[in-house]
């Protein structure tokens, strides 16, 4: 993704998109809360940290915790061996009241811009911690892309680190 | 604050929005609707005539105050700005700029007298049009220019936005970073060159960080002003006589320090005012002088500010505190018998101490000197207290300059490293070869022999769960003080002392208390701050706070606070010679004849206060020799799991005591019947587990009873069963 393709115009009731894969999941941010994305950090473990939290990276000198999407979403976490081994990370650096948070995700696609009726509700069935996170689903042609809401997700790696604690 | 600082202050303060002010009239003429700006304008003058009529500036009130007559005429839409007006209105900040630089220059309000000026403004007061312009008083004599040195209070002092000050620090905090890559790298190579530079980028930087640290530094003073106030009430309201005496205000600390200072500072000379210094006659009858001294004293002391709060009252009694500490169950009895006069006088920092006899709107509800000493050790800082019975009580409070650059020692675990603040470490201890074998172990606790005590150790792997990465025959420990405990640290590796920056984690892991933040090493890697206190509350070597083990001794081993204080009953029974159970299931002792004992259901059983107790032998039931007395020793418990009347007799032996004592720890028996056991007393005593053996006297009987009950009472109320 390039710097051009974030800052791309906006139009009215049109919401664009920064998009990547968790998983099996096509998922989206909205781009105005994106701060940059970064690939391969170097991730500092914080041992006794509930598992969402993969760790602390450091962003220009500005320590930031990383949410591993796979644990929040809950997808099968990555394996150190195996196939998922070398394979490349990214990090989604999104702004929040608490200052920058990164996400961990597997790839990043590009920014899309979406028509607002494209979007429905996501299904009751879905698993509703996940589906807590999510302001909608989007339809796209071949797959759906599933909106992300930064605030909440961020707010999911807090709340984990209260309970354990 | 001293007056001149009062009124330097007032200086720069008017300057500033004075300058203001002639940008805002001319304005407030091109658009004279504008209400912000008239308003603005109005709050100017009207702030000036306040501040000089409190600092006795006559003349300048006078004109301040016309002025603010016609303001407040326009702010109400009685009256129009015009021309005339404006310019009468810019003549009388004129005025009020010639008088401000009488003051400054040390003359007073000056020579001038704003006669013809004050007669103009009341002219326009009255409703007049204002009057032609006066040329005497647009062109004021030229005094300022002929001292310009006078002007220079205005401008040494600028007011600089806190926020701007946090990002400084944070870029200088940066810059500290940088620069410890800049030294890592050059010490792995042989350039002078580069040598040379990094030496002076070191020199810079170290400046630079203290430069820009003191632009953030505040004298307590700022503090310390409120208290004169603050004595003053307290002690008319206590009906004492308090002479406050203050030294070192000007003693400088971080301001983010000073904000978290004040409270628990205010605090505690509270508590001086009403626990400490006695009432005149009480002095007296003590041959102090009636008026009581309460003396405050900052200073700085290698990096570190500490501040004393003394007062020459009764001093706290040590075994007045225990006794009452001991009363609370903040402590066990034997507890306060180990403690020094020095910690036990520290006992009063305990949650939920209160040494008032009784509540008075000032202090003595046992909230406040733990919540004193929590917020101050959450800035790093220490709090004792000194007392000499009779001659008085000091507080002396110890806390570190800034929060933002502290040194700290890297160590490393689990192959990642980790920074110990320096004000944590104690001392560091390498064991090697048959070194090692100096750690021993008290049950399952490491610990190593220092200076005839005991230093519990801890191993930093285990606490945080990491995989250990030290080699077998050597040992490092980083001995560390927090809460007044001193503990060992196993760590893999011990590195150097490094100036270190604190970071936050971020909102996720803020509720992890074995972390203080966190920082960026030379090589651009996050290394994790150790919060001490936290590593100690996690391995159990801090007991949490409340708990009785709390501030009592460091070398106390964790005990499970629940079965802490509980007092026992103690009794012989069969092969056991020292059985116990909590007292507090103990309905009576009693003694009962063996030919009273007949069967109920084929179990033994008494008749008592006309109820069926069933009886059990606790030595037959633990496997021994039946009790055989003509009377019988029997302790009447109360069923655990049932309420109400329901009770059981336990035939034993004899009654041994009934022991109020802490538990050491408890070890498992393994044998039925017995929870396990302790040392009480002195004496290894067995824990008899009463819901086991009662399980066949109470439970089943217990439900059978019931429904008896219900038949009886249906075959009374004639309803067939």
């Amino acid at each position: 993704m390039t710097a051009q393709s974030m800052t791309a115009r906006r139009t009215t009731a049109q919401s664009q998109y920064a998009t990547f894969l968790v998983g099996d999941h096509y998922l989206g941010v909205d781009v105005l809360g994106v701060q940059e994305v970064l690939r391969d950090q170097h991730i500092r473990a914080v041992p006794l940290a509930p598992p969402v939290v993969a760790g602390l990276i450091n962003l220009r000198g500005q320590i930031i915790p990383q949410l591993d999407m796979r644990r929040i979403l809950q997808v099968s976490p990555r394996q150190t061996a195996g196939a998922d081994a070398g394979v490349a990370t990214f990090s989604v650096v999104v702004r929040t009241e608490q200052g920058a948070v990164s996400l961990l995700v597997d790839e990043i696609d590009d920014v899309v811009e979406l028509d607002a009726s494209s979007s429905e509700a996501a299904p009751r069935s879905v698993n509703p911690q996940v589906r807590a996170l999510l302001t909608g689903v989007h339809k796209l042609q071949h797959r759906l892309l599933l909106i992300l809401d930064i605030r909440r997700t961020v707010d999911v790696g807090a709340e984990s680190a209260g309970e354990k604690d | 604050m001293e007056d001149d600082d009062i009124l330097r202050e007032f200086l720069v303060e008017s300057f500033e929005n004075l300058a203001r002010l002639d940008r805002e009239m001319v304005e407030l003429e091109q658009t004279p609707g504008k209400q912000d700006l008239l308003a603005s304008v109005f709050r100017t003058i009207h702030t000036i005539k306040g501040t000089c009529g409190f600092l006795g500036f006559t003349r300048l009130e006078a004109v301040a105050h016309s002025a603010e007559d016609i303001l407040n005429e326009l702010r109400q839409n009685r009256r129009q700005l015009d021309g005339p007006l404006t310019s009468l209105i810019l003549q009388s900040v004129d005025a009020i700029k010639r008088i401000l630089n009488s003051i400054q220059a040390g003359g007073g309000e000056g020579e001038v007298f704003e006669g013809a000026l004050l007669k103009d403004l009341d002219r326009a007061r009255q409703g007049d049009t204002a009057p032609a312009p006066r040329i005497e008083a647009a062109a004021p004599p030229r005094e300022e220019a002929k001292a310009p040195d006078t002007a220079a209070a205005g401008h040494t002092a600028l007011r600089v936005d806190v926020g701007l000050l946090d990002r400084l620090m944070n870029l200088v905090g940066e810059l500290v970073l940088t620069r410890n890559q800049v030294l890592q790298y050059n010490s792995s190579r042989e350039e002078p060159a580069l040598n040379a530079i990094s030496q002076r980028l070191n020199l810079i930087t170290a400046e630079l960080q203290e430069g820009v640290m003191r632009t953030r530094m505040q004298p307590i003073g700022l503090v310390w002003n409120k208290l004169p106030r603050i004595v003053r009430d307290l002690a008319r309201g206590l009906g004492k006589e308090i002479a406050l005496e203050m030294d070192g205000a000007e003693t400088e600390l971080d301001r983010t320090i000073i904000e978290a200072i004040a409270d628990p500072l205010i605090h505690i000379v509270r508590n001086s005012c009403d626990h400490g210094i006695e009432h005149a006659a009480a002095r007296s009858a003590a041959s102090k002088p009636a008026k009581g001294r309460l003396a405050l004293r900052a200073y700085h002391e290698g990096g570190q500010v500490n501040i004393e709060i003394a007062d020459d009252g009764a001093g706290v009694d040590p075994s007045r505190v225990k006794a009452k500490a001991v009363e609370r169950q903040l402590i066990s009895a034997e507890q306060a018998d180990r403690l020094s006069a020095r910690d036990a006088t520290n006992l009063v920092f305990l949650p939920g101490f209160s040494l008032a006899p009784k509540v008075t709107n000032v202090s003595g509800r046992g909230v406040g000197m733990d919540v004193v000493k929590t917020n101050i050790e959450r800035i790093g800082g220490t709090v004792e207290l000194l007392s000499e019975p009779g001659r008085g009580t000091t507080v002396r409070v110890r806390i570190p300059l800034t929060l933002a650059i502290i040194p700290g020692l890297v160590i490393s675990a689990g192959g990642e490293r980790f920074v110990i603040p320096q004000v944590n470490l104690h001392e560091l201890i390498r064991l090697e070869g048959d070194g090692a074998k100096l750690v021993e172990h008290v049950h399952s606790t490491p610990v190593l022999r220092r200076r005839n005590t005991l230093l519990p150790l801890a191993n930093l792997n285990e606490i945080l769960g990491i995989a250990a990465q030290s080699p077998a025959d050597v040992v490092s420990i980083v001995a560390v003080e927090a809460d007044e405990h001193r503990f060992g640290l196993i760590v893999d590796e011990i590195g150097d002392t490094q100036e270190i920056v604190v970071k936050p984690m971020g909102q996720q892991l803020k509720t992890l208390n074995c972390y203080a933040g966190a920082t960026i090493m030379g090589d651009g890697r996050i290394a994790l701050i150790l919060d001490v206190d936290g590593l100690g509350r996690r391995a159990g070597i801090i007991a949490e706070a409340g708990s009785a083990g709390s501030g009592a001794s460091a070398s106390e081993p964790k005990t499970e606070a629940a079965a802490n204080h509980t007092p026992l009953l103690l009794f012989r029974a069969g092969n056991f010679a020292r059985l116990a159970i909590p007292l507090s299931q103990v309905a009576r002792l009693e003694k009962i004849p063996a030919e009273n004992v007949e069967r109920a259901a084929g179990r033994p059983a008494v008749q008592y206060r006309e109820r069926i107790l069933p009886l059990l032998d606790v030595g037959e039931k633990l496997g021994g020799a039946t009790a055989d007395h003509e009377m019988l020793h029997v302790v009447v418990c109360r069923a655990a799991a049932t309420e109400g009347a329901s009770e059981f007799g336990l035939v034993v032996d004899e009654i041994s005591d009934i022991l109020n004592d802490t538990m050491g720890a408890p070890c498992a028996s393994g044998r039925a019947g017995l929870l396990g056991s302790a040392i009480i007393g002195g004496r290894v005593t067995d824990f008899l587990d009463l819901e086991a053996v009662s399980g066949d006297v109470s439970g089943p009987f217990e439900h059978d009873l019931a429904k008896l009950e219900r038949a009886l009472a249906r075959v009374e109320s004639g309803v067939p069963a």
